[in-house]
């Protein structure tokens, strides 16, 4: 029988851990475990072991000198300055002990995800622990040291032969994952994110179209900050659903940064979890109306951990698994109170955030208006193709 | 940066005697928009550019008229004595000279006219790209400071501090003369204990801000 859904989930993950004070925190990938468990929405049975991925997956994407580069890192054996030529060591993807394994594992969880969903054996899968988009073929940039979403998506491709829709609504640009396939016609990128004028890692804008017979594939939505709920929904659904139609895809694959709350310490964002309710709904239709139902779903950023990133990332879970009922009732207290004494800040007691949590936004029709054009310029060619 | 770093070193060219039509279709085909024109010895002698030849075609509501008039030679429309640079001149040079002489695209010569090169405004433009620092996954810190001596040196030591790379820096000049901005593009994802270092040494960081909201 075809699982609904399965969640690749273990302790191990969390060993992807670069330091005390350093914003990316896999505890996070607990937290929603837990808040999931403690409202009864997580059967064991559904919950998979993620596998390692091996080194010949991992140079799918990432040259064998940058794995190997990762291995001396994690023993010690790597000099300082070898080490930032390919990234590491520095204050965004510090070193730690066996950094190519707690690597390695997310990618794994991500391959685990793909290999339950293409086989059929599960309709829809969620690896938490993947979604590492800024990883690049010889670098690691922004907390990534691996690509796993590139790494699945060349695997299905190579495996499975399967035409893939990258969805990526990270506050970030999926710089990694666009470069990864910016020249390739079969696998068709799509980031929303908050523009890069000031924001890391400054790409993604709307003129980044994709090259040679890539051309048309790679699609940005920059969208202004301060952006709110109704306007970056307007813009994902609209742009989702016309590159859905467009593409054809065999499979959906969404990288779920939950950065863009208004909480979120990084961003210039304003979104509240209504927005994070309705992106996995979205996905979740598209899925059923173009592939069968294949889904496979990834974590990425989101720093603000103890608020926004666990009531985010549950959602997508109740969304895949019909049970989004549960977000009418409160946060279960059994979470809140095994939790509260950690948190450096008081936890949510409901899932919809309230309309007070931040003051109006002025100007906030100009910053409607404006994302608009930004989808506009985005669909243009896809739109002018079919008149 | 040296013209010669950036310039195309093997330009399409044209002899004077070929036809406007067969540069015409160079046009097309190499997707350019300037032939140099050159003689047997390599010297540079002409250029013709698009609109020239656009200004020798036939209208588009007489396409089929006229059609004599491309197969004069190029001798004919290509423009001369040529603005041409120098291999050893700065990118900033040619720029001037661009605006200057509102044109796009510079061949480059030695003394004796010989053609080297060809240097078009998308080249120059490419290096403005990368002066901004916009090739490399970075973020962006603008911070407004006074316009005396010390305070580029001031801010650079907290970026050594922090431990971060800086990939690109531009200073703008304030809307008033007595401030300036520095705009750095700094390889990190979380730049929020930079940005407090900054101001905690008393200046202003500008980011994307409305009024009335405190962030």
């Amino acid at each position: 029988m075809r699982n609904e859904a399965i969640f690749v989930y273990s302790e191990k993950q969390l060993a992807y851990k670069f330091n005390e004070e350093h914003p990316f925190n896999h505890l996070r990938l607990h937290l929603t475990y837990d808040l999931l468990n403690k409202m009864h929405a997580l059967s064991d049975s559904s919950v998979v072991i993620p596998r390692i991925a091996t080194d010949e997956e991992i140079s799918f994407i990432h040259d064998s000198a940058y794995i190997d580069a990762v291995k001396a890192a994690g023993e010690g054996e790597l000099e300082e300055d070898i080490a930032r030529n390919y990234g590491l060591g520095t204050e965004d993807t510090p070193i730690f002990p066996k950094m190519h394994e707690a690597a390695a594992l997310l990618v794994g969880g991500t391959l685990t995800a793909v290999d339950m969903v293409m086989s059929g054996k599960s309709k829809h899968a969620l690896n938490l622990g993947g979604g590492l988009h800024h990883g690049f073929r010889g670098k690691a940039s922004g907390f990534c040291i691996y690509n796993d979403s590139s790494i699945a998506i060349e695997y299905m491709r190579k495996k499975y032969g399967a035409r893939v829709l990258y969805v990526d609504t990270d506050a970030h640009h999926g710089d990694g994952v666009q470069w990864s396939f910016y020249d390739e016609p079969d696998v068709c990128t799509f980031s929303i994110h908050e523009t890069g004028r000031y924001l890391f890692p400054g790409t993604g804008d709307v003129h980044e179209k994709g090259a040679g017979k890539g051309y048309g594939f790679s699609i940005n939505v920059p969208v202004d900050a301060f952006t709110e709920d109704e306007s970056f929904l307007e813009c994902y659904e609209t742009t989702f659903r016309e590159l859905a139609d467009f593409f054809k895809p065999d499979v959906i694959f969404t990288q779920n940064g939950a950065d863009a709350h208004y909480y979120d310490p990084l961003s210039h964002l304003s979104v509240t979890t209504e927005t994070y309710k309705q992106i996995p709904k979205v996905a979740h239709q598209i899925a059923h109306e173009y592939c069968d139902g294949k889904w496979i779903a990834v974590g990425g950023g989101g720093y603000d951990m103890w608020r926004a990133v666990p009531r985010a990332w549950a959602m997508i879970w109740l969304e895949m698994t019909g049970q989004t009922h549960h977000v009418s009732e409160p946060i279960p207290t059994a979470w809140l109170n095994k939790w509260k004494q950690k948190s450096p800040v008081p936890l949510p007691a409901a899932w919809h955030d309230s309309s007070e949590m931040y003051p109006p936004i002025p100007r906030k029709g100009e910053i409607k208006e404006k994302n608009r054009r930004t989808v506009e310029k985005a669909l243009y060619h896809i739109r002018s193709e079919r008149q | 940066m040296l013209v010669e770093d950036i310039m195309i070193k093997s330009p399409i060219t044209i002899s004077k005697h070929h036809t406007i039509k067969e540069a015409m279709e160079l046009l097309h085909e190499n997707k350019i928009r300037h032939i140099p024109v050159i003689d047997d010895n390599n010297t540079l002698i002409g250029i013709v550019s698009d609109r020239d030849i656009r200004d020798a075609s036939p209208s588009i509501f007489h396409l089929n008229d006229n059609q004599e008039s491309l197969l004069h030679s190029v001798e004919k429309i290509m423009k001369y004595p040529v603005i041409t640079v120098h291999p050893l001149d700065f990118i900033e040079e040619a720029a001037v000279s661009y605006y200057e002489n509102n044109i796009s695209a510079l061949p480059v010569v030695t003394e004796d006219d010989q053609l080297k090169g060809l240097l078009t405004e998308t080249d120059v433009l490419h290096v403005l790209v990368q002066l901004t620092g916009a090739h490399e996954p970075s973020s962006r810190i603008e911070v407004k400071v006074p316009n005396v001596s010390g305070q580029l040196a001031n801010i650079a030591t907290i970026f050594k501090e922090e431990n971060v790379n800086v990939t690109s820096l531009l200073v703008y000049p304030g809307a008033e003369p007595e401030w300036n901005n520095l705009t750095f593009r700094v390889q990190t994802m979380d730049p929020r204990d930079i940005i407090k270092h900054i101001q905690a040494n008393g200046y202003e960081v500008q980011g994307p801000r409305l009024p009335g909201m405190d962030i």
